[in-house]
């Protein structure tokens, strides 16, 4: 499904990124995980077409990211706050997404109603705009509004930091439903060891924007994971 | 102590992201400065003169009008000075007493621009008057007593921030007197100006601003003190959401959705809401050039100038800042499914509608001839012909991202100035001004007009090619405009 040959990032003479060949294949559940500064955000900022590759190229079905735009309708994404639009309450922004997105009012509706556990009362009807919202709800919002349309590419940068445990186990159960679906692929970053190996059937370690590991998910991941990262 | 507190202010400032971005900029807030400085100075030192010449009193007349000049600097301080208490957070938890953290705050913000401006005035005119032979002890108190009131606006300022209420019913009270005064009925200016010219007769007067004055102080300093609280004072105001789902915009497919969200986006933040309350002003911008009350203003190009001002307020304030006011969201925008040409199809949707009713409502410029409606119609016309691509196109090349919440920069685009813009600019309305004299003179009047009005519905006619241009600046400049938006203050 995506595609990144060659692909590397530099910003004045430093390598931030610089993968040779990674394919991420059509339904995986792909995690990525790294120190600050590994190149995790960069690599999903290529694959959004926000930031310019140095060199190489990185396609997603088929399609290379940076000459052309038909990748978009089947991609939904959540990195950072602004993917959110402050001025809006969380409806107005699923709305918004969903019409960008070719859902109507009762699609989005539906999609709302079944993770309404997820936001855990506190999101929809609050009265509150978006910018007024915790960092922790903020993301709540983000996470959900990926889901709109189904999407078949599903990006989130981060999705467990600021959560709440509960929260937490819930987001998983999601990104597992989402993993055991044939058709959508998910990249998940994250800081936490733990949460990548219990959601990614896959995942690689990136170091100093280099990949330093590859490793399909087993009971043993977790143990050789945090031997890579212990000093 | 304080000494942290200056190099604090003065690495934030000369590191703040608006004057580290380039030298044309720090070259042009420069001259800016200089030429409003320069034009205080001037009026400063002249009007002495030029009262006398019309055979007023000066000092007299003066002090009869600074009722309503304090008033008016107060409206624009309103708008425009941003209450000092935004970098306090970080200071709250250290070994600091929260008593020199309240009067530094305060303190500082007696060296703003909003103070200083006004000594450009009132020493000058000073000057002149002690020239002229007035009382030494005299002039120097009331300069004394022209700083106490400016220092009382300052923070009588910082006191009503936020509060909405209270300034509009000011505003109303202020409107109330001067339409009072202008038909004769209650003279405000009568004991005000008494109150003044008797401060410099009779010296021990100048206690009484001082007094208020420090009481005000009091006032703002114990406000302060006791909302220097996360949870108070320096929490950010939430509003009470209201969710809207304006379905009657459905009906216009992809347009319809981003017109929904830019109405929002006009209606529910602080910086934009400024710009709906510029384009106002803006239309009666031209009662200066219409109404024969300054003499420069009374030639024909001059005319076609106002003319596209009153209906553009909201074309110049808000079109040049496309897509900046997207800029906290650009990413988001970026990633989803959307088209160029329906986003900015909705921006130049907005731009048309304000400069319709724009020029609807200065339906009352009728009073002065329906040569001078027909100006401003005319106006119109080029303005949504040519002029709302042109700001759209420059507005592509403007990549200072706009915080929504503050109204800071709302007036002047002194952020977002570079070469591409200032260029755009031209035509905007040297090529109107242009054609209207060529045409007047040749032909006459109605033709000089007709040439304008020729000259907007061709570019209206060459609409879908701009909108190609445009869309091509965007893709060209899109990983320079999101990185560009990502740097913040």
């Amino acid at each position: 499904m995506i595609q990144a040959t060659n692909l590397s990032k530099t910003y004045n003479g430093i390598t931030v990124l610089n993968i040779e060949n990674l394919e991420i294949k059509k339904g995986e559940s792909f995690g990525l995980v790294g120190n600050n500064g590994a190149g995790k955000t960069t690599f999903f900022s290529l694959l959004l077409d926000l930031i310019q590759p140095s060199s190489g190229k990185i396609t997603s079905n088929g399609i290379q990211i940076n000459t052309s735009e038909a990748w978009k309708p089947f991609t939904a994404a959540f990195l950072d706050e602004s993917f959110l639009i402050g001025y809006l309450t969380p409806e107005e922004y699923f709305y918004f997404i969903g019409e960008l997105r070719g859902q109507n009012k009762a699609d989005v509706d539906a999609l709302l109603e079944k993770h309404e556990d997820f936001f855990n009362g506190e999101i929809l009807k609050k009265k509150k705009y978006l910018r007024d919202l915790s960092k922790g709800n903020m993301k709540k919002v983000g996470i959900i509004a990926t889901l709109i349309g189904n999407p078949e590419v599903i990006i989130l940068d981060e999705p467990f930091a600021n959560l709440d445990p509960t929260t937490q186990i819930r987001l998983k159960k999601i990104i597992k439903e989402l993993a055991a679906m044939p058709d959508v692929t998910i990249l998940v970053s994250s800081h936490d060891l733990q949460h990548t190996v219990e959601v990614s059937d896959r995942i690689v370690t990136l170091e100093k924007g280099k990949i330093v590991g590859d490793i399909q998910t087993s009971p043993e991941t977790l143990k050789e994971l945090e031997a890579f990262f212990a000093v | 102590m304080f000494k942290h507190f200056i190099t604090l202010e003065w690495k934030s400032f000369l590191r703040s992201a608006s004057l580290s971005a380039n030298l044309v900029l720090k070259i042009v807030m420069i001259l800016g400065a200089v030429y409003f400085g320069s034009c205080f100075l001037v009026l400063g030192a002249a009007s002495y003169y030029m009262l006398e010449d019309y055979g007023l009193p000066p000092l007299e007349t003066v002090n009869k009008y600074l009722i309503y000049y304090f008033f008016f600097d107060l409206v624009i301080r309103f708008f425009m000075q941003k209450t000092p208490v935004m970098n306090i957070k970080p200071l709250l938890y250290i070994n600091i007493k929260r008593k020199s953290i309240v009067n530094f705050a305060l303190g500082k913000t007696i060296l703003s621009f909003f103070n200083l401006i006004h000594g450009f005035f009132f020493i000058p005119f000073s000057i002149v008057l002690l020239r002229e032979g007035f009382d030494v002890a005299g002039v120097f108190c009331w300069l004394l007593t022209m700083f106490t009131m400016v220092m009382l606006n300052n923070f009588i300022n910082i006191l009503i921030d936020k509060k909405d209420s209270v300034f509009y019913v000011a505003l109303v009270v202020f409107a109330g007197l001067g339409i009072l005064q202008l038909y004769s009925v209650f003279d405000i200016t009568q004991y005000t100006a008494q109150f003044f010219t008797g401060i410099y007769e009779t010296k021990w007067m100048m206690i009484l601003p001082l007094i208020l004055f420090s009481g005000v102080y009091v006032v703002t300093f114990n406000f302060f003190r006791k909302n220097l609280y996360l949870d108070q004072g320096l929490s950010v105001k939430e509003d009470i959401a209201k969710s809207e789902e304006l379905t009657w915009l459905n009906q216009f497919g992809t347009l319809g959705t981003f017109l929904k969200n830019d109405i929002k986006l006009l209606k529910r933040n602080k910086r934009s809401r400024t710009t709906v309350f510029m384009s106002v002003i803006f239309i009666f911008y031209g009662l200066l050039f219409f109404s024969s009350g300054i003499e420069a203003y009374q030639n024909p190009m001059m005319q076609v100038f106002a003319g596209i001002f009153v209906s553009g307020g909201f074309l110049f304030t808000f079109g040049q800042f496309v897509p900046s006011w997207d800029s906290s969201y650009y990413p988001l925008m970026m990633s989803q499914n959307v088209q160029y040409k329906d986003y900015l199809n909705s921006k130049w949707c907005l731009i048309v509608i304000a400069t319709v009713i724009s020029t609807l409502l200065a339906s009352f410029y009728l009073y002065f001839g329906w040569e001078t409606y027909l100006l401003i119609v005319v106006g119109a016309i080029y303005n949504i012909g040519v002029n709302a691509h042109l700001v759209l196109l420059g507005g592509a090349y403007v990549k200072t991202p706009i915080d929504l919440a503050s109204a800071k920069g709302a007036f002047g685009n002194r952020q977002g100035f570079n070469v591409q813009t200032l260029l755009i600019s031209i035509p905007k309305l040297l090529l109107p001004m242009a054609l209207y004299a060529v045409g007047k003179a040749f032909f006459g009047f109605e033709i000089g007009l007709l040439f304008v009005a020729l000259a907007g519905i061709t570019g209206f006619a060459f609409r879908n090619k701009m909108f190609r241009i445009i869309e091509n600046v965007y893709k060209k400049e899109k990983y320079k405009t999101i990185a560009a938006y990502t740097q913040k203050d």
